[in-house]
């Protein structure tokens, strides 16, 4: 009990003293944003034609969706090094080790959890709605816009999930970006060195910061999702 | 006859391998009130989707305005119309943005929709209301709203689908009888379609049996309910009674028909030897029970029969009789009973002008 004291009083003077736990905050941060943004402008249309269009070959990438959305991310890291290593495939953009790579497997690991909970959001509206959206003159686009609008609540739910998957991942950032101080080190592969070396309450301190940008987060977006809601009858 | 507005040639649709509608030709002419009415499952819905230009057919085309619509000209064919559904499908904002979102989609400005919106709200009786979420409002309520949300765009074609299935009686009456004036004022060319005889009956000019996803029948309310095509559509608009017959000879405009109740003479077109199927609908049967000995009225058909069974239904009481081994079903206000009971022998009475004879079946 007395470290984790320890840690947290260490945790009080590392923000206000460390500068350093700052640069690492605000790489997290970025590195992970960035990754979100990218995985939402890619899964979200994904999510929609897969809960909307018919196609061959549909229940298929459904079902690849599904999978990927438990993707390990020790995995990703894995198969992400190994294509970007320097004399892998793509080992001439020289991005192993970068904060680049780091995106690039965030994509990968929020990319099918972001898809399939629009998809799941789409399918949760009824079918007929799209119809009726059509019967009132809507276009394409606008019935697209309205239906997300009307699915928003379970669309924030993607968005966080998305961003709390990539954040808090510390394999797949390890093995890609490599814990480069002052580059590639994150909130995660921290506290993972950090531990290892023993100093408790350092590890605590950056422990603390990542669930208090991640509460951060999902406060801000729980607020949006939840500020029409209507409370559920009370059986007496 | 005024202009058509819409028109279906050849259209077929199919799920899988069986046909769930297949519309040779179908004209709903401008300004009139069609109503399709078929039993549940029937293709009605289907049919709707495809006039609406909400479904593309399997096969065919539609015309409206006097052209066919092409795929690129969908949007804007739809933009002149609006389709009301069963459920109300309305959208978690006010009552007041969802009635005034089709104005949105194309683009009007802010008072225009204020004005025009407002006005519906008050001729809906939904004005006070207009604030409310519309996840938070009654059944009824929720069904103006998408009533409202129709004729705020002046539709010139507007579709109905079995908008009142799903509400109270009460509630369902009032909406249909301010429904009708909204539709005669406004004198939008409807296509209305409902399981329901009396909202066909009370709200259609031109009447459309819909069965097992065919055209059956089409015309106006007295062709159909009394002058039905065959034994099917006979059936559905609630005929009851239908009786197999063979013309013995004829005489003039009419033939003598003989059924296992006797051989009546009735207005036929049918040649002397031809199966034909007589309809009469419970009403016209009247029952009465002392007879006396003496003939039937001139004019009026009369059997004897025995009751089998006196069925509540309504305000009215379904009356079974039996005859030579045939039933006939003769419906009678519950207050004219008078002590009716099972067993009683009584006679049974009917104009021929009440028969309705389909030939070659």
């Amino acid at each position: 009990m007395e470290l984790i004291a320890e840690g947290v009083i260490a945790a009080f003077a590392l923000l206000f003293g460390d500068p350093e736990v700052w640069t690492i905050t605000w790489l997290s941060v970025k590195i992970s944003g960035l990754a979100t943004g990218l995985s939402l402008a890619l899964g979200m249309p994904l999510g929609i034609a897969l809960a909307l269009a018919r196609f061959p070959g549909r229940s298929v990438a459904v079902a690849l969706v599904n999978t990927g959305m438990g993707l390990p991310p020790v995995v990703v890291g894995l198969f992400v090094s190994i294509f970007l290593w320097r004399s892998g495939p793509l080992g001439f953009l020289e991005l192993i080790y970068t904060q680049t790579a780091m995106v690039m497997a965030q994509v990968i690991i929020a990319l099918p959890i972001v898809a399939g909970l629009t998809m799941a959001a789409f399918q949760s509206l009824n079918p007929n709605l799209r119809l009726q959206l059509f019967g009132l003159g809507a276009s394409r686009l606008q019935v697209l816009w309205l239906l997300g609008k009307e699915a928003r609540l379970p669309l924030l739910a993607a968005v966080m999930a998305g961003f709390g998957g990539v954040i808090s991942e510390v394999g797949a950032s390890m093995m890609v970006g490599g814990n480069i101080r002052g580059q590639t080190r994150v909130l995660t592969t921290a506290t993972v060195l950090e531990t290892s070396k023993g100093n408790f309450a350092i590890a605590i301190a950056l422990s603390l910061i990542l669930l208090a940008v991640s509460f951060a987060l999902n406060l801000v977006l729980t607020h949006i999702q939840q500020r029409e809601r209507i409370p559920w009858p009370r059986p007496s | 006859m005024a202009e058509t507005l819409l028109a279906l040639r050849d259209i077929s649709v199919r799920y899988g391998t069986s046909d769930v509608l297949e519309a040779p030709s179908l004209d709903v002419r401008r300004g009139e009130i069609l109503a399709v009415m078929g039993p549940n499952g029937a293709g009605k819905s289907t049919l709707l989707r495809v006039m609406g230009l909400l479904q593309r057919p399997d096969r065919g085309t539609v015309w409206f305005r006097g052209s066919e619509v092409l795929p690129s000209e969908a949007h804007a064919a739809r933009r002149r119309m609006a389709t009301v559904f069963q459920e109300p499908l309305l959208l978690s904002m006010s009552v007041y943005d969802n009635v005034a979102l089709g104005l949105r989609l194309r683009g009007w400005e802010r008072r225009a929709i204020e004005r025009t919106v407002g006005a519906w709200l008050e001729r809906l009786g939904i004005a006070a209301i207009a604030r409310r979420s519309a996840r938070t409002i009654s059944g009824g309520e929720a069904q103006r709203t998408s009533l409202a949300r129709a004729f705020v765009l002046n539709p010139e074609l507007l579709f109905l689908d079995e908008p009142f299935a799903a509400l109270d009686p009460p509630t369902r009456e009032a909406l249909l009888v301010e429904l009708e004036a909204i539709l005669r004022e406004t004198a939008v060319t409807t296509v209305f379609v409902t399981h329901d005889r009396n909202e066909a009956l009370m709200l259609g000019d031109t009447i459309a049996v819909l069965l097992a996803g065919k055209i059956l029948q089409i015309g106006s309310s007295e062709e159909v309910f009394f002058h039905p095509a065959d034994e099917k559509v006979a059936e559905f608009v609630g005929t009851a009674n239908i009786l197999a017959g063979v013309v013995e000879r004829r005489e003039g405009e009419r033939a003598w028909i003989r059924v296992a109740a006797g051989c009546w003479l009735l207005p036929c077109a049918a040649a002397a030897g031809a199966a034909v199927k007589l309809c009469i609908r419970p009403e016209e049967i009247a029952v009465i029970r002392a007879p006396g000995d003496g003939p039937p009225p001139i004019g009026r058909i009369r059997f004897q029969a025995t009751v089998t069974r006196i069925v509540a239904c309504g305000f009215d009481a379904r009356v079974v009789l039996e005859c030579g081994g045939i039933q006939l079903h003769a419906r009678v206000a519950r207050g004219a009973l008078d002590g009716l009971c099972q067993r009683d022998q009584v006679a049974a009475e009917f104009s021929p002008a009440a028969v309705h004879v389909i030939a070659g079946s």
